[in-house]
């Protein structure tokens, strides 16, 4: 049981390349954190620096009362789960799980008895005598889990744990892990780049670009209120549509039509009454076809024709692809480097076309090459400064 | 895969040959130990009589038996030794990143190709005047010298294998860097080890230059160099079947070391180690 803190702390490479830049994160006693990023984004140097397996260039690393920087990683009474499980595969399920525990000179009898219970939560107790080469990747995993779970460690590190896992089997030990980590309530660091897995497991989620903490804080917090670009494209998925566009006044002009903001957003943005170019971002829920919509709820926004260029059905709902045209151009290295990583947050402009995912509900009767009429909710339309990406929505 | 007749008969003549090549010698060498002393020249494989004199005069002499345990002695220490030595030297060399890694690789390779024979005169000069002359400790050392890149050679090459998680995962654990070694790494490298301590003893069992040379009386000298010293019971009478019987005898090591370790220098042993 233990709060951990990351005081300032850098991770510099001898060739001057900085994996992590000045991190300030403090994670309660029995938090459950996510660290979340596209690859290379320092998420798992800054977990490995926790372990101790990285050394730390600078700032401080708390875990307890402790400052943990220059203690080798079997004093800081951790345990890790890695990526590739890590197990020794010259010993059975049960010498691997009690390993730790023999050395720190538990006797016998109680490994056995510490072993045998970790075995019966993750079920694995006709497993114990087995080596790893003849388990199952699931099992594996489980293994791995319970070498963490046996030892009662003050914190669980995890390491991309379940990225090898297969989509079915991921969501199956992903309410596993959520499961153990709340009946032991340990605090927990858990490294993913899968923003399903962050948004569903943590108790906050801490979204890393290039090194640098975006922002920290709730799943629907993150969801709800982006505080830039970066972390407004990499939540959600399908992720955030993004588009260029002006505000004039009490309306903000989009590509495909103009929106009348809501008294709250306007209020938000403390429009001065001039003219405006921003990035706008619509997530592809706030998007419906009109046809099933009242008026009432038309009146929340607006509806414009689109020539759907591609359905998508999912069976609960249809994502409808189609194209927009914009004569500006806005550049942003966040959105450049989303774009890189996953496709997502490409801006249409210099009259390039530009994709947009619109999320429809299951009754839709939208088909592809249709000219259908979608209607945008416009209190929840976001928007960001062009220059440093920032949220001028979020408040 | 189908195999034509062809190919299985010509796949078969090459074998043979192989067998045949490289088995004659040593069946040749068999069947004259067991040859009693009148019938050496018979120029026959098998004359139709077997007699063990050969072998009980070689177990009957001091001087071959003494060499027998001077030889066990000598390499089965030099190869413990060596692979300590050569266990940590390879790993160091796997796993860090210093200055004079590849001076250090490249010196043990030249090491390793230095033809022994251009060291034995001065060895022989140095030993006799810093007292290591006809002794075990004098013929261990230039065994080791020429063992060592070859040992770290093997086992670097298989700690290279064996995944840097397992190392960090074991720290984490709880362990030391030594406990990780010993625990984790070293058992992984267990073909690697026995790979490498077969090659040590072989060369160790098998040299006769230096064996030769550093030594001059059964306080060191080992078997293959005692071989020279043998002879026959007379002026006129050729030690070729005690030769024989003594060769036969200590090949005899090498080839139950081979059949022990041959199980163990299996690959795949790291197999369910990280995702598979």
């Amino acid at each position: 049981m233990a709060k951990i803190t990351f005081d300032g702390v850098t991770k510099r490479y001898p060739d001057g390349y900085e994996a992590v830049k000045d991190m300030d994160l403090e994670i309660q006693d029995g938090e459950f954190m996510i660290l979340v990023g596209p690859s290379g984004c320092g998420k798992s140097t800054a977990l490995r620096m926790v372990a101790g397996l990285e050394d730390i260039s600078e700032g401080e690393l708390t875990i307890g009362d402790e400052v943990v920087n220059q203690k080798a990683p079997r004093d800081r009474d951790i345990a890790m789960v890695f990526q590739n499980y890590a197990l020794y595969p010259h010993m059975t399920v049960r010498d691997n799980m009690g390993f730790a525990l023999k050395l720190h000179g538990v006797d016998k009898g109680e490994i056995d008895e510490r072993v045998e219970e970790a075995a019966k939560i993750l079920d694995l107790t006709e497993h114990l005598d087995r080596k790893p080469a003849n388990l199952s990747g699931g099992q594996r995993q489980r293994v791995a889990m319970g070498r963490a779970i046996v030892r009662d460690p003050s914190a669980y590190l995890m390491d991309e744990p379940l990225s090898n896992l297969d989509a079915k089997l991921r969501v199956q030990m992903r309410t596993e892990v959520s499961r153990i980590q709340s009946r032991t309530d340990t605090t927990t660091i858990y490294v993913t780049h899968d923003q399903t897995e962050a948004m569903t497991l943590g108790d906050r989620v801490a979204v890393m670009r290039a090194g640098v903490l975006q922002q920290v804080d709730t799943p629907m917090e993150l969801y709800n209120r982006p505080k830039n670009l970066f972390v407004a494209g990499f939540i959600g998925s399908p992720a955030m549509n993004f588009m260029p566009a002006t505000v004039e006044g009490d309306t903000v002009k989009l590509p495909m039509v103009d929106v009348r903001l809501p008294d709250e957003l306007r209020q938000r943005l403390a429009q001065d009454g001039g003219s405006r170019e921003l990035i706008a971002g619509i997530r592809p829920e706030n998007f419906e076809d009109a046809a099933l919509l009242g008026d009432e709820a038309r009146s929340r926004g607006a509806t414009f024709k689109a020539k759907i260029d591609l359905t998508e059905s999912m069976g609960s709902e249809i994502y409808a692809h189609f194209s927009v045209t914009s004569d500006k151009s806005i550049e942003s290295d966040e959105l450049r480097e989303l774009a890189e990583d996953s496709g997502a947050g490409e801006v249409p402009g210099g009259g390039q076309e530009g994709d947009i995912v619109a999320r429809l509900a299951a009754e839709s009767q939208v088909r592809r090459n249709d000219e259908a009429e979608l209607f945008i909710d416009a209190s929840h339309i976001q928007l960001f400064d062009p220059e440093d990406g920032s949220s001028l929505t979020a408040g | 895969m189908v195999d034509s007749a062809r190919e299985r008969v010509l796949w078969g003549i090459g074998i043979l040959v192989v067998l045949f090549y490289a088995l004659i010698p040593v069946l040749w060498i068999a069947s004259l130990s067991i040859k009693p002393v009148d019938k050496l020249t018979d120029r026959k494989f098998f004359s139709g009589e077997i007699s063990f004199d050969n072998y009980d005069s070689i177990f009957g002499d001091d001087t071959f038996t003494a060499a027998l345990v001077n030889s066990i002695g000598i390499a089965l220490i030099a190869t413990l030794i060596s692979i300590a030595l050569a266990a940590m030297a390879a790993y160091a060399l796997s796993r860090l990143d210093f200055a004079g890694k590849a001076v250090i690789l490249s010196g043990a390779l030249a090491v390793a190709m230095f033809p022994p024979i251009s060291i034995v005169g001065s060895l022989f000069d140095m030993w006799r005047s810093i007292g290591l002359y006809d002794t075990w400790a004098g013929l261990i050392i230039p065994y080791m010298t020429f063992t060592l890149p070859l040992a770290i050679y093997t086992l670097s090459a298989f700690f290279r294998e064996i995944p840097w998680e397992l190392e960090q995962a074991a720290q984490v654990d709880g362990a030391t860097p030594f406990q990780a070694f010993r625990k984790v790494i070293v058992p992984l490298a267990a073909p690697g080890v026995f790979t490498a301590s077969i090659l040590v003893f072989i060369f160790a069992w098998n040299d006769f230059i230096f064996a030769n040379t550093l030594t001059s009386t059964d306080n060191a000298r080992t078997v293959p160099a005692a071989l020279a010293f043998f002879t026959g019971g007379s002026q006129f009478e050729q030690p070729i079947g005690a030769i024989s019987a003594a060769a036969v005898v200590v090949t005899v090591p090498i080839i139950v070391m081979v059949l022990i370790f041959q199980r163990r220098i299996v690959a795949g042993l790291t197999a369910g180690a990280v995702k598979g």
